[in-house]
């Protein structure tokens, strides 16, 4: 159970290398969290990221899980459920994709957009069903503020966000009264392996601020999560800027 | 019987879940409730006034009992009272006091069930003197997770387990409880200030025997030499020759008055520390430096939030922690270490009160051992209070004390069974009473109970 702050007890991480996702569950493990466990893809990383959680003390275990495969995600996760409740899901799993080689490559930016969003899609309805039969619970969704408005350096990653956004914030609302809360983040330019040798964009943050974040929209039971805070204001004034204009911006 | 799946939360208004809020209008309603629960179980509820989560089951059934609110007989002589355990101390003194009789234990607010008051095991500003509630009960009926009615009379294990039991062992239905004779409705109340902790420590150590009850309201904001300054309110039913004329004709008049009601929206952030700070300043220099003897009444002396409804929405949106924990005789440094660093964390608490238990209660959840408990109120929203609270419960813990589940929200489960040495035994009991697990509560889930 969640306590008084909206601390969990237990995590189910959706994405278990993501950087973002292990910051947070290493900052939760130090307050509540007990019992994590990590989906992903079977590989070496997720096996030293959980026995990194479990060097915290936390206990930690793993389920191989794949976005790109949503027949498996009702098995996968169904099984995660019945080993008993899941406070918090953290919705974490996501690709960049390379946009240029990707206008070239069709089926690459199909992956992105399958990863990011389809591969949400259904884990998040696997997911909030489950929360749903128990009552209480928080479903945090990694948004990107790439999907606020669309870029031209990157549009593919960006529209998949953008779909990721609104159908996170639907199921919030479709999730009402519940006792199931749904968080939509949405960080701006994250100094992580992902954004590894790219320029970085005005108000870069870490993953460690993503998840000081997130942990005080838990309190809040914040709907929406804006990482840096100041990114609200800035993106609501690119929102409204003219094609035209917003073209021209060296953004 | 009227079901609702809605949102639920304690008094404290944190860590909402839902559930579906069952009502049963009659025993066989109650018992149909129980059989019927699904896996995610059942727990019963009062008038909802525990702080935390412990009447709460996400994704389960909360029997809310108080429809079965029916006073069955009183004996008037000897002093007992036969009712359901829905009805509230309220009623009870509405009923009682014109007869003569008063309840044996009240908390802070009448608005508690007597099957509330059992599941907590409460206290009152009479622990000293009476011990907790469960210690004037002499017996109640207690629906079981097999669908069976036991009478439980006291000095039984499961008399024990269900005492301070939060609910965990089955459903109370009626109960059985002694009453406290009384003259007269009102109460003869002394007022003293204390400069600061080891003052008001001193004073209540060594004036308390002459009160039924006693009780420091304690400015925690306050700082440096005043840290620990409080105003102490002591009293007892004042006597029938103690009335002016004119109260003698109606002396068992039972007077309460009411506010309205809190509005559902206040500004987040009301309760700062400015606000409190000026608050509390004032709240102390209004008290006299002692006064004795004045008649207040029953509402005024014992329940004075009771008067303002909803008075909890005044915390805002995010809710409030209350933190009550108590440390035995002889601990009294880490009394006065918790003391400090909550005035030097500046928590924006003005409902802190300080009090000196008496014995123990044989209750082997209850809260209550021998020394002082100290109880605050703090906004949900101030931020590091989780990680602040955890520092104070390790100093508690240490000191060999223990927080009070009714209230709690946020305990570190690890820490329970060191603060409870009778959780084994409460385990066990609950095991073979209950070994499907029917009765559940988000509080039983935290804290795996």
């Amino acid at each position: 159970m969640k306590d008084a702050f909206g601390l969990p007890q237990s995590l189910l991480v959706l994405g278990g290398t993501s950087e973002i996702a292990l910051a947070t569950a290493r900052r939760l493990v130090t307050r509540r969290t007990r019992t994590v466990w990590l989906a992903g893809r079977p590989s070496p990383a997720l096996d030293a990221a959980a026995e990194q959680l479990r060097g915290l003390g936390a206990e930690v275990r793993t389920v191989a899980f794949d976005a790109l495969d949503p027949e498996s995600h009702e098995a996968a996760l169904g099984k995660v459920f019945t080993e008993g409740d899941i406070d918090l899901v953290l919705l974490a799993f996501g690709v960049l994709g390379d946009q240029a080689h990707d206008e070239r490559e069709p089926l690459n930016a199909v992956r992105v957009a399958q990863t990011n969003y389809t591969g949400a899609v259904s884990a998040g309805l696997v997911s909030a069903r489950a929360l749903q039969a128990q009552g209480h619970g928080s479903l945090v969704v990694l948004s990107s503020v790439a999907g606020e408005r669309a870029r031209r350096a990157n549009f593919i990653y960006g529209s998949s966000k953008a779909g990721l956004d609104t159908f996170a914030q639907g199921l919030g609302d479709a999730l009402h009264g519940t006792g199931v809360h749904v968080m939509v983040v949405r960080p701006g330019f994250v100094r992580s392996r992902m954004t590894a040798g790219m320029e970085e964009a005005p108000l870069a943050t870490t993953p460690e601020a993503v998840a000081t974040a997130i942990e005080l929209g838990l309190r809040r039971r914040s709907e929406t999560v804006w990482v840096p805070g100041a990114l609200r204001v800035v993106m609501s004034a690119l929102r409204h800027l003219p094609r035209g204009v917003f073209r021209r911006l060296p953004v | 019987m009227s079901a609702d799946t809605v949102p639920v939360t304690g008094w404290g208004r944190t860590a909402p879940t839902v559930a579906r809020v069952i009502r049963p209008r009659t025993f066989q309603e109650a018992a149909d409730a129980v059989r019927d629960c699904g896996v995610r179980g059942g727990i019963p509820r009062g008038l909802g006034r525990a702080y935390g989560d412990a009447a709460q089951n996400a994704g389960g059934d909360v029997l809310d009992m108080t429809a079965l609110d029916r006073v069955h007989a009183i004996d008037v002589d000897g002093g007992t009272v036969l009712c359901d355990a829905g009805v509230s101390l309220h009623r009870l003194m509405e009923v009682l006091l014109p007869l003569g009789w008063f309840v044996p234990v009240t908390p802070g607010t009448r608005y508690v069930t007597v099957g509330g008051a059992i599941g907590a095991d409460i206290h009152g500003k009479n622990h000293h003197v009476s011990g907790s509630f469960a210690r004037h009960v002499l017996s109640f009926e207690l629906l079981t997770a097999d669908g069976r009615v036991r009478t439980v009379d006291r000095g039984t294990p499961l008399f024990d387990a269900t005492a301070g039991g939060m609910g965990l062992t089955g459903v109370i239905l009626t109960a059985t409880v002694r009453l406290q004779p009384v003259e007269t409705s009102l109460m003869s109340v002394d007022t003293e200030r204390a400069d600061d902790l080891d003052d008001l420590m001193a004073r209540l150590t060594a004036t308390d025997h002459r009160y039924r009850y006693s009780v420091a309201w304690i400015d925690l904001l306050a700082r440096g030499a005043a840290t620990g300054r409080a105003v102490l309110t002591r009293g007892d039913h004042a006597p029938l020759d103690a009335l002016p004329d004119r109260a003698r004709r109606e002396p068992l008049a039972f007077r309460t008055s009411r506010l309205p009601a809190a509005p559902d929206l206040v500004p987040e952030g009301l309760l700062s520390r400015t606000t409190v700070g000026l608050f509390n300043e004032l709240w102390y220099r209004r008290a006299p430096r002692l006064r004795r003897g004045e008649l207040q009444r029953i509402s005024a002396f014992f329940h004075p939030l009771d008067g303002v409804p909803h008075w909890n929405r005044i915390y805002g949106r995010a809710g409030f922690v209350q933190y009550q924990f108590v440390v035995g005789h002889g601990q009294e440094d880490a009394l006065r270490r918790v003391v400090g660093r909550i005035s030097a964390q500046r928590c924006p608490s003005f409902l802190a009160v300080l009090k000196r238990f008496g014995e123990a209660d044989p209750g082997w959840l209850s809260f209550p051992v021998p020394g002082w408990t100290l109880a605050l109120d703090v906004p949900a929203g101030l931020p590091g209070l989780g990680t602040f609270l955890d520092g104070l419960d390790e100093e508690v813990a240490k000191a060999g004390g223990r927080v009070y589940l009714a209230k709690d929200s946020r305990l570190r489960p690890e820490l329970l069974a060191a603060m409870y040495p009778r959780l084994d035994d409460f385990r066990a009991l609950r095991a073979e009473l209950d070994p499907r697990g029917v009765f559940t509560s988000d509080l039983s889930r935290r804290l795996t109970l």
